[in-house]
C-alpha cells in the first residue's frame, strides 16, 4: 500500500473577507501549504468548492486557481459535494496519489460567501437539497436541521437547552485558534438568551457562513527529501459514502447512515476502531448534526449524543475532543473549504503544533465533513508516524 | 504620504470660511422602535434605537428645510437677499424633477439673485452641499451660501431600516470666517464606488447590502476620512472637544469613535440617533448643531459624515467667541428633540402614506 503523507498545510483566517476575492484566498492557502511542505511542486490540483458558480458567478475553478497560483498546465478540477466538498476534494487527491498516477496532489478548499448577501445566499445553499421535492417547498438547510432537531427533542424527550454543550465546546476552542472567526468563549446563559433563528435552533446552534481557504499537499512518502521539516502525518483511511439526497426518503431521519458507513470503512482501512482516535473533527454545521454524527459514528447510543457535550467528554482534555480549533461553529463554516480546514487542524494536532489548543500526544485523528443532512459523508483517518 | 502630499489632500479655501448661522429641525412625532418590533417580529430581537422622529402629515423635506433655514438665518443675523446659493441635500426630495431648493429659497426670501440646486449623495448630501458652499464663499464668488441636509427617510415596512429611518436635519449658513460663530479649518473627502445601499429610480424604498453596509462601507470610509484629516492637520483626538459621526444606529458611531480614539464624552452631545432615529442627510449635521448649542469658544469639533455609495466628508471646526451671543437666537436642537408626541404603528402608516388608498 502506498504511504501517503500530508506534507504541507495552509489556511487563511476565516471571516467576512469583503475585499479578498475567491482566487486570492485560494492562492494564500496554496502558497502557505507549498511553503510548509518545503517546496513540493504538485502535479494535480483538486478544488473543493460548493457555491462559486452561484455566489461569485465563477465556475471552472480548476483552471482559474491553478493559473492564479502559478501552476498553469497542471491537472486541475473542481469537486463539489455541498458541505462535504472539501472532504471530497481531499478524497480525490488521496485517490490520485494512491493510484500511482500522481506523485503529489494539492487540495484546496475555498468558499466566498460575501460576494452576495441575504436571500440569494439561502437560495444558493438550498440548491444542495433535492430541488424537485425539498427546495421547491421552500425548505432551506437551516429549516431542515430545525425539523430534525424538533424530531430529536420529541422522540428522545430532551430539552432544547441540552444542545448548549456543543457551541460551548466550540467557542471555548475557537478562543485558542488565531484563524477562527469567533475567538470568544460563551456560557450557557449566553446560549439560552440567543435569538431563535428557526425554532428550535437558536443563533448558537448554527455555524456562521464565512469566507476562507485551506490547502493540503499530499505526497507519496518515499518522495519526500530527508530534509522534510515535519513529523510525518499519513492518511491511513479514506471513505466517501452517500445516502438519499432527500431526507423524506429515509426510514429513520435521525440515523445518519452515511456517517456510520464512512466511519466504519475509513477505520477498517486504517485497521483501527473509532475508539482508537485522539480527536474527532466532526461536522457541527448545526448542533443537532454534531449529536447525530456522534451517535451514527458509534460514540453514543441514539438519543444520547447530546450528553457527551455536557459531561466534558468532548472538550480538549476529554476522552473524545471535537471541534478542537473551534469547529464549524466558532472557526466558521467556509462551505466547500470546511473539510480542508478540518484536515489542516487535525494535522497540526498530530504534528504537535496546534498551539494553545494542542491535544497532548495526539496520534490519530478522525475527520469528517457532511453534505446536507449526511446525504454525503466523507471520513478520513490521519495518523502520526513516529 | 509625504508632508506636502498630506497637505494637498485637504480641501482648504483661499479665503477662510465659517458658520455664520446654523439651525436644526426635527418633527414632533416619535415612533418607538418597540412598535416596529411589535408589528413585525412579535416584539423579539434587539432594537437599534429607542425611537425615531416622523414627519407630520403636512411636512416634507421642503417645509422642514425652511424651518431649519429660518433658524440659521436668525442666528446669522443677515438679510436673506445676501445669500447667493441655497443648496439642499436629501434622499427624500419631494419631486424627482423640480428643485426643493427653489421652494426653500423663495420661502426664506432669498430669490431671485441666487443659485439653487438639490444635492444627492445618500446620507452625505448635506455635507456635500456644505463643502460646495465652502468653495463658493471661499473663492470669493459669494459672501453667503446656505447648505441644508434634511430627510424624511424611507424604510421598507418590516425591513431593518424601518426601525431607524427618521426625519430631521439642519441648515448651515456659511460666510466669511471673521463673521462666523465657528471656523471651518479644513475638510477632507474620501470616496470610492462601494454599493452598500441604493434606491433606483421609481423605487419607493431603498435596498441595502445587509452586513456589507458595515465594515467595507460605513467603518472603512469614516475611519479613512477621519484619520486622513487628523493626519493632514497633524491633530489627534485629544485636540477635539467634541466629535460627531454619521449615525445610522446607536452602535455604529460609538464603534467608529472608539476605533478613531474618541471617548464617549466627546461624542455623546452629538449622538441623537437613539431618540430621533437616522435622519440620513441630516444625521451627522444635526449632531453638529446639538454640539454647537453647548460648545464654548476655542472648542474644536471633528465631524465625519458618511454617504452610501460611498464616501465620507471630514471637517475640522473651531468655535469662535461669537457663539455665545448667537446660539439662543433660535430654538436649540434639544428643544426639538424634547418636543415629542408619541404615535403607534397604525398612525405611522397613515402619516407616511403606507396605506394604499386607490
Amino acid at each position: 500500500m502506498t504511504e501517503i503523507v500530508i506534507a504541507g498545510v495552509g489556511q487563511t483566517e476565516v471571516g467576512e473577507h469583503w475585499e479578498i476575492s475567491l482566487r486570492e484566498m485560494a492562492f494564500h492557502a496554496i502558497e502557505a501549504a507549498i511553503l510548509d511542505s518545503g517546496g513540493v511542486r504538485p502535479q494535480a490540483l483538486f478544488v473543493g468548492n460548493m457555491l462559486a458558480s452561484q455566489l461569485s458567478r465563477q465556475a471552472h475553478l480548476g483552471a482559474l486557481i491553478a493559473d492564479f497560483a502559478g501552476l498553469t498546465g497542471i491537472e486541475a478540477a473542481t469537486i463539489e459535494s455541498s458541505g462535504a466538498s472539501g472532504g471530497a476534494a481531499l478524497r480525490a487527491g488521496y485517490l490520485a496519489v494512491s493510484s500511482g498516477q500522481v506523485d503529489a496532489a494539492l487540495v484546496v478548499g475555498v468558499e466566498k460567501f460575501t460576494d452576495q448577501v441575504g436571500a440569494s445566499v439561502e437560495e444558493a445553499l438550498s440548491s444542495a437539497s433535492d430541488s424537485d421535492f425539498e427546495a421547491v417547498q421552500g425548505l432551506t438547510p437551516t429549516a431542515q436541521a430545525a425539523l430534525l432537531m424538533r424530531r430529536y427533542l420529541s422522540q428522545y424527550d430532551v430539552p432544547r437547552e441540552a444542545f448548549a454543550g456543543f457551541p460551548l465546546v466550540a467557542h471555548a476552542n475557537g478562543a485558542g485558534n488565531p484563524k477562527a472567526m469567533f475567538r470568544k468563549a460563551i456560557n450557557a446563559e449566553v446560549y439560552n438568551r440567543a435569538g431563535m433563528v428557526s425554532e428550535p435552533l437558536n443563533m448558537f446552534d448554527i455555524a456562521p457562513n464565512a469566507d476562507g481557504a485551506a490547502a493540503v499537499l499530499l505526497v507519496r512518502q518515499g518522495l519526500l527529501p530527508d530534509s522534510y521539516p515535519h513529523q510525518f502525518v499519513r492518511v491511513v483511511g479514506s471513505s466517501l459514502v452517500t445516502d438519499t439526497l432527500a431526507l423524506h426518503d429515509r426510514p429513520d431521519p435521525l440515523s445518519f447512515q452515511a456517517v456510520r458507513l464512512s466511519v466504519e470503512r475509513a477505520c477498517r482501512q486504517a485497521g483501527l476502531t473509532p475508539g482508537d482516535v485522539d480527536l474527532f473533527e466532526l461536522y457541527d454545521a448545526y448542533s443537532i448534526y454534531a449529536a447525530l454524527s456522534l451517535e451514527a459514528a458509534g460514540f453514543a447510543q441514539p438519543g444520547q449524543g447530546w450528553k457527551m457535550a455536557q459531561n466534558g467528554d468532548l472538550s480538549l482534555h476529554g476522552s473524545l475532543p471535537i471541534a478542537t480549533m473551534g469547529g464549524l461553529k466558532a472557526r466558521g463554516n467556509p462551505g466547500g473549504a470546511t473539510g480542508v480546514y478540518q484536515a489542516v487542524e487535525a494535522v497540526l494536532h498530530l504534528r504537535g503544533t496546534a498551539g494553545a489548543n494542542q491535544i497532548p500526544r495526539a496520534k490519530r485523528a478522525l475527520v469528517q465533513s457532511l453534505g446536507g443532512p449526511a446525504s454525503s459523508a466523507v471520513t478520513h483517518v490521519f495518523e502520526r508516524v513516529n | 504620504m509625504s508632508e506636502i502630499d498630506r497637505e494637498k489632500i485637504l480641501l482648504k479655501p483661499a479665503r477662510p470660511v465659517g458658520i455664520a448661522g446654523y439651525g436644526a429641525y426635527v418633527p414632533r412625532y416619535r415612533l418607538p422602535a418597540s412598535e416596529v418590533a411589535r408589528v413585525w417580529t412579535n416584539g423579539q430581537g434587539g432594537l437599534p434605537v429607542k425611537e425615531k422622529a416622523v414627519a407630520g402629515l403636512d411636512e416634507d423635506v421642503a417645509t422642514m428645510s425652511i424651518e431649519a433655514a429660518r433658524n440659521a438665518l436668525q442666528r446669522a443675523g443677515i438679510p436673506a437677499e445676501a445669500i447667493r446659493a441655497v443648496w439642499v441635500g436629501s434622499e427624500s426630495h419631494p419631486y424627482a424633477v423640480k428643485p426643493t431648493s427653489t421652494i426653500v429659497a423663495e420661502a426664506i426670501g432669498a430669490v431671485p439673485n441666487v443659485q439653487a440646486a438639490d444635492w444627492q449623495f445618500a446620507c452625505k448630501a448635506g455635507t456635500e452641499a456644505m463643502v460646495a458652499s465652502i468653495g463658493f464663499v471661499g473663492s470669493g464668488m459669494a459672501d453667503y451660501a446656505l447648505a441644508i441636509g434634511m430627510d424624511t427617510a424611507q424604510g421598507r415596512p418590516g425591513d431593518a431600516l424601518e426601525y431607524t429611518a427618521g426625519a430631521g436635519g439642519a441648515a448651515f449658513l456659511l460666510g466669511p470666517a471673521e463673521e462666523s460663530l465657528a471656523i471651518i479649518e479644513s475638510t477632507y473627502s474620501y470616496v470610492t464606488d462601494t454599493p452598500d445601499f441604493w434606491r433606483r429610480a421609481y423605487q419607493k424604498y431603498p435596498e441595502h447590502g445587509q452586513r456589507f453596509t458595515g465594515e467595507p462601507a460605513y467603518f472603512k470610509h469614516i475611519n479613512e476620512a477621519g484619520q486622513a484629516l487628523m493626519n493632514a492637520t497633524q491633530t489627534a483626538p485629544a485636540d477635539y472637544r467634541y466629535a460627531v459621526f454619521h449615525q445610522p444606529n446607536t452602535k455604529f458611531p460609538q464603534r467608529a469613535a472608539a476605533q478613531l480614539g474618541f471617548s464617549k464624552e466627546q461624542i455623546n452631545p452629538g449622538l441623537l440617533v437613539p431618540v430621533i432615529g437616522n435622519t440620513y442627510a441630516g444625521a451627522a449635521i444635526i449632531g453638529l448643531t446639538a454640539i454647537l448649542d453647548i460648545a464654548e469658544p476655542g472648542d474644536r469639533i471633528l465631524m465625519v459624515s458618511f454617504g452610501s455609495g460611498a464616501g465620507s466628508d471630514a471637517f475640522s471646526i473651531l468655535v469662535t467667541d461669537k457663539i455665545d451671543s448667537r446660539r439662543d437666537l433660535a430654538p436649540r436642537t434639544q428643544d426639538y428633540v424634547s418636543r415629542r408626541t408619541e404615535i403607534d404603528y397604525a398612525m405611522y402608516t397613515r402619516m407616511r402614506g403606507k396605506l394604499v388608498m386607490k
